[in-house]
């Protein structure tokens, strides 16, 4: 988001506001890549993650988002002491920006390449991860503003734009999500549907085993419909209700509702992301 | 590395006969037996003998009903063995972000290199058949290995050189060979009973195929469902006969 902003000239000239911003934005980046290699079988061997990008969309994801410190990290270092007045910054800025989008690209591919998932391996899984992106940066820049005491100006207007725009597509991956179907099914998935129709009859083991464990998410399909009622509220109507009242107030009061906005947005998106995983329905459940 | 072969110089793989396989977890017994001390050793077992027991393994043997929809004909019990496919496009390959996930240009059969893996589990995301299990002590990965260790062993009896699903299988529904051979006994085989892929509408290509289960004749379905211990005494029986004769008046 800082890129875009230094791109189209509209990087608040502020030491404080850069130093905070961009710490605040490469900290989570951060602690998202550690955070992932918390849940691996072996983190000390992640580094051997970074090898195989000629195939993997995981590898990728890796990658860029290392490469993509280069030009944030000199971007910081010029925007904080060299001012905002800059040719070079506006390349940098640029570079930031295509990095961040790249590497949220290749999140979503990770998920959008997995063909036996259906609610993954669809057009909208990539452009919801996007707009979901953009929309939180936006959110997060309108809290600065208020930190820092920085006219807001159009940051609240492209916040709830961007908040609009990832509702629209949320909305849309659900509505598709809830009208297909996959192509594959017990019949396809054990080849006997020239038989009839296919219901499995004795199981393989009596304890779930790591598929169920792994791939089951009883409890979030449980509560599918309830989660998604609290993911539009939290993570869109709400932010977008908070920030108009950021837009038409001042100082302190506004400040409130810029932290609510971010507050709400975080946990809606979290409850988003969960829901995008325990609808995740993986073919390996049809044969159970 | 984890770029798939173009083409690989054998398809080494298994064809599994669902006409006659009668269920009985041999082959997922053999498999785990071998495997514990194979190439992919140990399969971790955890909790065996309390509540909620865990464990790795490489064969997961189903038994499915189908009933057909129309109601005309026979429904069907099937006992079904799912193992690694070693596929043609192995997408749990190519998604591994370390190298560790390869598949063979000699034979075609697919390998996770444990000391690789590190344990991101998103192979097992991509495999559609769930062939893959994790192996919570180990940190790794694990998968069938087609018993490269006892396919390729010159210490065995050369006709112990097969998988040990293979060997253990008591009623030989389990088959092994090259099926990129098309004179292969095994190719042979797929054509002869119609063998099929798993899936096929994912683009997967399994090299595994399975042979359906031979259609029921009509008349199976047409017998009456009157319990056998109501029917009369038949011709053969006349002394049976005259008895119900004589009770009945």
């Amino acid at each position: 988001m800082f890129g875009l902003l230094a791109a189209m000239g509209g990087l608040p000239a502020s030491t404080n506001f850069g130093f905070l911003g961009m710490s605040l934005g490469l900290g989570l980046v951060g602690a998202g890549l550690l955070s992932s290699m918390l849940h691996l079988g072996h983190p000390e061997r992640a580094w051997r993650a970074f090898s195989q990008w000629k195939t993997s969309w995981l590898s990728r994801e890796g990658v860029v988002s290392v490469i993509s410190f280069v030009p944030a990290l000199g971007f910081f270092y010029l925007w904080v002491f060299e001012g905002v007045d800059h040719s070079k910054i506006v390349i940098l800025g640029w570079l930031t920006a295509i990095f961040a989008v790249l590497t949220v690209y290749c999140t979503a591919m990770i998920y959008r390449s997995l063909l036996p998932i259906h609610q993954w391996a669809n057009g909208w899984t990539v452009p919801s991860y996007l707009t979901m992106g953009l929309a939180g940066g936006a959110v997060f820049i309108v809290l600065l503003y208020g930190v820092l005491e920085i006219p807001y100006s159009m940051s609240t207007f492209y916040a709830i734009g961007a908040l609009g725009v990832a509702w629209a597509v949320k909305a849309r991956y659900w509505y598709f999500v809830d009208n297909s179907k996959s192509a594959s099914t017990a019949e396809t998935a054990t080849g006997l549907g020239a038989i009839g129709k296919v219901r499995s009859f004795e199981a393989p083991h009596t304890e779930d085993n790591y598929l169920l464990k792994e791939m089951g998410f009883r409890v979030g399909r449980k509560h599918g419909n309830k989660l998604r009622r609290y993911a539009n509220v939290l993570a869109f109507l709400l932010p977008i209700l908070f920030l108009s009242v950021v837009e038409q107030t001042t100082g302190y009061l506004s400040l409130v509702f810029s932290f609510l906005a971010v507050s709400s947005f975080v946990f809606g998106a979290i409850t988003e992301r969960w829901l995008f995983f325990a609808q995740a329905r993986h073919t390996v459940t049809l044969y159970y | 590395m984890t770029d798939l072969p173009a083409q690989t110089m054998t398809k080494l793989g298994l064809v599994i006969d669902l006409d006659i396989c009668v269920g009985c977890h041999a082959c997922a017994v053999n498999c785990k037996e071998w495997n514990a001390g194979g190439h992919m050793a140990p399969l971790t077992d955890l909790n065996p003998y309390g509540k909620g027991q865990d464990g790795v393994w490489f064969n997961r043997i189903h038994t499915y009903e189908a009933v057909p929809e129309s109601g005309d004909g026979c429904a069907q019990t099937v006992h079904f063995p799912r193992s690694c496919l070693h596929c043609e496009n192995a997408a749990c390959v190519t998604v591994c972000p370390t190298g560790a996930s390869f598949k063979r240009d000699e034979d075609g059969i697919v390998l996770v290199d444990e000391s690789r893996c590190i344990g991101c589990k998103l192979c097992s995301w991509a495999c559609p058949y769930g062939a893959r299990e994790f192996d919570q002590d180990a940190g790794v990965m694990k998968k069938c290995t087609l018993c490269i260790d006892r396919i390729y062993n010159e210490n065995l009896e050369e006709v112990d050189r097969v998988p040990a699903c293979v060997s253990t299988c008591p009623v030989s529904a389990r088959h092994f060979g090259d099926l990129g051979d098309p004179n292969s006994d095994v190719s042979k085989l797929v054509k002869a009973r119609s063998g099929y892929d798993l899936m096929p509408e994912l683009g997967y290509k399994p090299t595994n195929k399975y042979l359906p289960p031979r259609p029921r004749s009509k008349a199976a379905s047409q017998l009456p469902f009157a319990p056998v211990i109501n029917a009369l005494p038949s011709n053969d029986q006349p002394l049976l006969q005259w008895v119900d004769k004589f009770l009945s008046r």
